[in-house]
């Protein structure tokens, strides 16, 4: 592909190759992008979860565009927000060595259709955002949970998930089997705010900053 | 500590000789206890000698454990050699963190290792948790799931420290009392 045609098919000679890619997404996702926008260099695209499948099949099919392998495929958790989550594909398109990011929003008990049709590598991704997450992938053909143990409860990179969970596991003798009982800590855990040595230290600096303080000047 | 030597001449045909010598030596053990406490000596000397470690490396302590059996520290000095089989080994180095999917498959391998067999927990993780003692999904401590002889601290601890507790080990295995007193 010759950069010179890019150039005057878009009319205007200082447009960078990422916007350019930009809008041609948002042309051949007419109607299913919400909104697109270039984040930290990178091309990201709000779309409704129903129609992520349809998208991602449109940019890998799209010669121009060829994102054609998924590197990523993750959510995040806003607990403050309605629709608590955000599914977020991250595509690579290796002709043109651009990334995309492809962001839908999900709701607590919302479904996702699965996108292991277009692309395989999403099959152990959205068996790990499922257990991880608790978001449900429909038409998904196997979707266990991935990490976690057998017969685990819960979500852990849900916000409300607590840091130690419910369960901890132990040899039981009479029973002769690893058993789960519930969390037993000898100490609470204690967070440390190690980033910031001088913690507590306020006005504590001796010399001309003990000086300049006008509240120890005023004593 | 000692080996008896092998026999030079062929042993002793049934009959009214050997008895004479097993007699003997019936006599020896029943009349002074001394003969009994040198068996106890060899037994752990060959168990201690000979301590056959049990493959489990969990996470990065395995890269140290894999360094104390390489060239430089070499564990075959002390008769240690690694077994990928449980039913062969003597020991088993618990290296690495404990997660609570793994916990039931290593106490399936302990109880598949023969007797006697000893527990050796190398790291942080494997002690008590360590950098995760507070996550959901991590045992805090693998002497919760099987009995552990030596800890060995350390976030990894080195070849040497864990060939330290290996000595340690043997060290313990001398010190018991092989045959059983009523």
């Amino acid at each position: 592909m010759n950069e010179n045609d890019l150039i005057d098919e878009a009319g205007i000679a200082s447009e960078s190759p990422l916007q350019i890619m930009a809008d041609h997404l948002r042309e051949i996702g007419q109607g299913i992008v919400l909104s697109s926008g270039i984040i930290h260099g990178e091309i990201e695209l709000q779309v409704n979860a129903g129609t992520v499948a349809q998208l991602l099949m449109l940019v890998r099919d799209d010669r121009q565009a060829a994102f054609t392998q998924l590197i990523d495929l993750t959510a995040v958790d806003y607990p403050e927000r309605k629709d608590r989550f955000d599914v977020v594909y991250q595509m690579l398109s290796m002709s043109n060595n651009m990334r995309l990011r492809v962001v839908a929003t999900v709701g607590e008990g919302q479904t996702v259709p699965s996108v292991t049709g277009v692309f395989m590598a999403a099959n152990w991704a959205e068996r790990e955002v499922w257990d991880m997450f608790g978001i449900f992938f429909s038409g998904h053909p196997d979707l266990r949970r991935l990490l976690t143990d057998y017969g685990f409860e819960g979500h852990p990179l849900r916000k409300d998930f607590p840091l130690t969970g419910h369960v901890e596991v132990r040899y039981d003798d009479t029973q002769r089997r690893v058993i789960n009982e519930p969390v037993h800590l000898v100490q609470e855990f204690r967070d440390f705010d190690f980033l910031s040595p001088w913690e507590g230290m306020h006005n504590e600096l001796g010399g001309n900053a003990a000086k300049a303080d006008p509240d120890k000047t005023a004593k | 500590m000692g080996v008896m030597d092998p026999p030079l001449s062929p042993p002793l045909p049934p009959g009214a000789d050997q008895d004479a010598i097993l007699r003997a030596v019936g006599d020896e053990i029943t009349n002074r206890g001394f003969v009994i406490a040198k068996a106890d000596k060899l037994f752990n000397w060959a168990r201690s000698g000979s301590l056959w470690p049990m493959t489990f490396g969990l996470a990065c302590c395995s890269i140290e454990m894999m360094h104390s059996a390489a060239s430089r520290y070499d564990m075959d000095r002390y008769g240690m050699l690694f077994r990928p089989s449980p039913r062969q080994s003597d020991v088993m180095i618990v290296a690495g963190t404990l997660t609570n999917k793994m916990a039931p498959a290593l106490r399936r391998v302990y109880d598949q290792m023969p007797e006697p067999r000893w527990v050796l927990s190398m790291g942080s993780c494997a002690n008590g948790g360590g950098y995760y003692h507070y996550s959901y999904a991590v045992v805090r401590g693998c002497d919760r799931i099987v009995p552990v002889d030596v800890y060995v601290p350390g976030c990894p601890p080195t070849a040497e420290a864990l060939i330290y507790g290996l000595l340690q080990l043997q060290k313990k295995i001398r010190r018991t009392a092989t045959i059983a007193r009523s």
